[in-house]
């Protein structure tokens, strides 16, 4: 016997198993701060981390259930069963951190690299898959680092390498640059090549002052002239 | 036994508080309302001796005030030995004397909800506070059944105790909104400021630690428990002062930022009283291990990752056994929030003097857990996920017979995943625990046999919450109810204080828990009952209740009104999703004029205009607050 249809609950006419109130996030909510929270999960750090992190790990639940090797799963009534988001954000975080050590072992599709810059106390991770341009990543970096900029780069995103002087003007500047670490374990200048390239062969990320990467531009030019 | 608060995150009240009314119940407070306002009736009993209960014969005494103040500095010292909040609360309703002579003497404040008071009233009645323990939004907000920004501010607190205490050393709050503004202000304000403890907080980042670290020299204890703590990319560990400090506890595995390892190194360095240490899951094995070697006198340890980014080459591996061997005094063990299980073994040394365990975080399978949990004979407190299944939880059983705290925790806390655990691994545990008094345990089918083993084999149970994640789901066996299980939970553990019900209940559930749950203070109840019977039976039936959080259960107005007689005795009623209307609740708010009754998130739509969503009410000494967002009416 199926109790739910027994089961008194008031909520919205065509709600299907939710039980969903306007007060509360969640899926098919009618009004609610939750259209009103950020929904970027990793880039900004805001003081509403309360509710981002209900959102996103709401974000990341709704992934899982959408996980097409399971049976389609019914939707999920809000704040049941009673585990406190916090302790949900983290297994959720371990559960994605697993499948990035399987997938990464086998060089597979997700590209998590370290990041770090000079001076900076600390590293950083980023999953370079989740841009899709240089310039979509120095912005992310920028946010990371908040004294870093890129530096200026073509429409492409691409430092044109050709160009010598341009090459020689960015580097004299004390602005950063970045730089990588590619399957050779060549340091290279970021912009080099085309940014799926970049994808694939990129091992690591340092961000340096422009004078230190000097050394760096030869080799990067070389290597251009080589593929082209 | 009383718990260091600091060491597990702690959703009860201390063990002190389980059957006392907190300190600033109306009662006392009707008695201190005549006592300030009307200052001929305080001389009329100053000068008459007669009136006052003091033991000295009458023919000794004069009318001067002089025996008045022997008598106060007597009580002062004697006073000062009293502790406890409940003898203090009984003290100071004796007479006017010993009431003022107990508010100054009272340096610890234990406040069980922001708003049922205000700031100010605190700080006129007590005027020598030294410790506050401050408790904000209820705990059903922790599961989003509330929107943000409802309150519980620590700001209008801080503010006005920064005038008020210049001498504060502590502060502990729970499920308390508190900005970088307020911490900031605290570091300044207070010189000799010795302990925060954050556990479930928000609206704060690593700025604000920052500045605690830095301008709080005296710091003993900076405990982050279960807080959301933004990361505003700020490397607080190099904040704190650069000479020895006084660090006895640093806790901040919540905290979801990259930390400057070396600093923590030179800091933990510099701590020689440094006994509790819990990292952050951005400090790996490798890190740890380092930490170990120079920390040796630590007691707690929250392990951060255990687990490391790169490939290691296995002859730099260091010798993780060999620093945890070196620990000799860590007793309690947490963390292990990216656990590379391979490593596990390195914790054998320190089981066998483990009181604590928290593999909460940890996805371990049974053939990992069981040899570890086997040298643990002497474990207390233990805390773990499902996934070490009911083959685990026996494995608990023939081994920890110290047992006395259990929490289970679902891996995949979905109403209908997969269930490790079951009844199997609780009547384990009911058979090889008998000293239990406290369990969590979430499971996806359950009998009634096993609670009722329960209730029998473990009759310290003083908590008992059982979360069947099904909804209204029966005892899988019989296809029965669970009512008899409860039953008997209530019935047979006497000393009962905290209840959580799940699964299919009826209203025989209910009148079990009004027959038998005499000293029930807690009770949580999510889709359950037929009737309003139900919560009658509670509200007529349980003289101790002072929490009572309901979702999702058919309970309607004429329950709400049976209760009218208890609701100024309890600290808070939580009704969600329930039958209530807006016109009960508005007749119960003019009823009872020091009640705030809240009515949460239902006043935008038409259709519905008299329905009650969210009920919120508390008892409250200075009416409804000031700071209510829009979506919450107060009736």
């Amino acid at each position: 016997m199926n109790l739910k249809e027994t089961e008194l609950c008031l909520g919205l006419p065509g709600g299907a198993e939710t039980v969903e109130s306007p007060a509360k996030s969640g899926v098919g909510n009618k009004r609610g701060f939750s259209e009103t929270v950020d929904l970027k999960l990793n880039l900004q750090s805001n003081k509403q981390g309360h509710g981002d992190l209900n959102v996103s790990g709401s974000i990341k639940e709704k992934t899982l259930l959408q996980d097409p090797t399971k049976p389609p799963t019914k939707a999920q009534v809000v704040g049941w069963p009673p585990v406190r988001n916090y302790r949900k954000t983290v297994m959720a975080t371990q559960k994605n951190g697993e499948t990035e050590e399987t997938m990464s072992s086998g060089g597979g599709t997700i590209a998590f690299v370290k990041v770090s810059m000079d001076g900076a106390p600390y590293l950083r991770k980023v999953d370079l898959r989740m841009y899709n341009s240089y310039k979509d990543l120095s912005d992310a970096l920028a946010k990371m680092f908040s004294s870093f900029t890129m530096g200026s780069y073509g429409a492409q995103g691409m430092i044109d390498f050709m160009n010598e002087s341009k090459v020689m003007d960015l580097l004299n500047s004390s602005e950063y640059v970045p730089s990588y670490e590619d399957k050779d374990g060549d340091w290279m200048l970021v912009g080099d090549v085309p940014w799926p390239m970049f994808v694939e062969s990129c091992k690591r990320l340092r961000i340096m002052k422009g004078s230190e990467a000097i050394g760096l531009a030869p080799r990067a030019m070389e290597k251009c002239k080589n593929r082209s | 036994m009383t718990r260091d608060r600091s060491e597990m995150s702690e959703d009860d009240d201390d063990q002190q508080s389980q059957s006392q009314s907190p300190p600033l119940d109306l009662r006392s407070a009707a008695i201190a309302e005549p006592c300030s306002s009307s200052s001929s009736s305080f001389s009329v009993v100053d000068s008459t001796p007669n009136k006052s209960r003091n033991c000295i014969s009458s023919g000794t005494l004069t009318s001067q005030p002089f025996p008045d103040h022997v008598l106060e500095n007597v009580l002062e010292n004697v006073l000062q030995f009293l502790d406890s909040r409940c003898d203090r609360n009984a003290a100071s309703l004796v007479c006017k004397s010993w009431w003022r002579v107990e508010a100054s003497t009272r340096s610890e404040v234990f406040i069980g909800n922001c708003y049922a008071l205000s700031p100010s009233r605190l700080t006129q009645r007590f005027k020598r506070v030294s410790s506050l323990v401050l408790k904000g939004k209820p705990r059903f907000a922790d599961f989003n059944l509330m929107p943000p920004d409802w309150g519980a501010n620590f700001a209008p607190w801080v503010s006005t105790m920064a005038k008020a205490y210049p001498w504060l050393e502590k502060v502990d709050l729970k499920r308390m909104f508190v900005t970088d503004d307020d911490l900031a202000l605290l570091a300044e304000s207070f010189p000799g400021f010795k302990e925060l403890i954050l556990v479930c907080c928000e609206g704060f980042g690593t700025s604000g630690i920052a500045i605690v670290a830095n301008k709080c020299r005296k710091l003993k204890v900076l405990d982050l428990i279960e807080s959301e703590v933004t990361d505003d990319e700020v490397d607080w560990i190099s904040c704190f002062p650069e000479d020895v400090t006084c660090l006895e506890s640093l806790a901040f595995d919540c905290v979801e930022a990259p930390i400057n390892f070396k600093a923590l190194e030179g800091l933990v360095a510099r701590s020689p009283c440094l006994k509790k240490l819990r990292l952050n899951r951005f400090v790996s094995l490798v890190e740890l291990h380092r930490l170990l070697l120079g920390a040796p006198q630590l007691t707690s340890l929250g392990t951060g990752s255990f687990s490391h980014d790169e490939e290691p080459q296995s002859e730099q591996e260091p010798d993780y056994a060999a620093a945890f061997r070196a620990c000799k005094s860590v007793v309690c063990l947490s963390g292990f929030r990216e656990l590379m299980p391979e490593y596990l073994p390195a914790i054998y040394p320190v089981c066998a003097n483990l009181t604590s365990l928290n593999f909460s975080y940890a996805n371990i399978s049974p053939d990992m857990f069981k040899p570890i949990i086997h040298n643990c004979h002497k474990l207390q407190v233990f805390w773990a996920l499902d996934s070490i299944c009911d083959e685990g939880l026996q494995a608990v059983a023939e081994t920890c017979k110290e047992l006395r705290e259990l929490r289970i925790f679902p891996f995949d806390p979905r109403e209908d995943s997969e269930g490790p655990v079951s009844e199997v691994g609780l009547q384990a545990i009911s058979e090889g625990c008998r000293k239990l008094e406290s369990i969590l345990y979430f499971c996806q089918r359950m009998t009634n046999a096993a609670v009722i083993a329960m209730s029998e084999n473990c009759p310290e149970l003083t908590v008992f919450r059982l979360c069947i994640m099904g909804r209204h789901r029966p005892d899988h066996v019989t296809g029965k109810p669970m009512d008899e299980g409860f039953g008997a939970i209530v019935k047979n553990c006497k000393k009962l204080t905290r209840l959580a019900v799940s699964g299919l209940l009826t209203d025989q559930a209910f009148r079990y828990m009004g027959e038998y749950g005499k000293l029930v203070r807690t009770l949580s109840v999510a889709f359950a009952g037929d009737s309003d019977m139900a919560l009658r039976h509670v509200l007529e039936g349980c003289p101790r209740l002072q929490k009572l959080e309901i979702r999702d259960s058919p309970f309607g107005d004429a329950a709400l009104r049976s209760g009218m007689h208890r609701y100024y005795n309890m600290r808070f009623v939580w009704m969600s999703a329930c039958s209530l209307t807006r016109g009960c609740c508005k007749d119960i708010a003019r009823a009872m004029p020091n009640l705030v009754v809240e009515v949460i998130g239902s006043d935008d739509d038409d259709d519905n205009r008299d329905y009650v969503e969210t009920l919120y009410m508390y008892r409250s000494l200075d009416g409804p607050r000031k700071d209510a967002p829009k979506f919450v009416a107060i009736l």
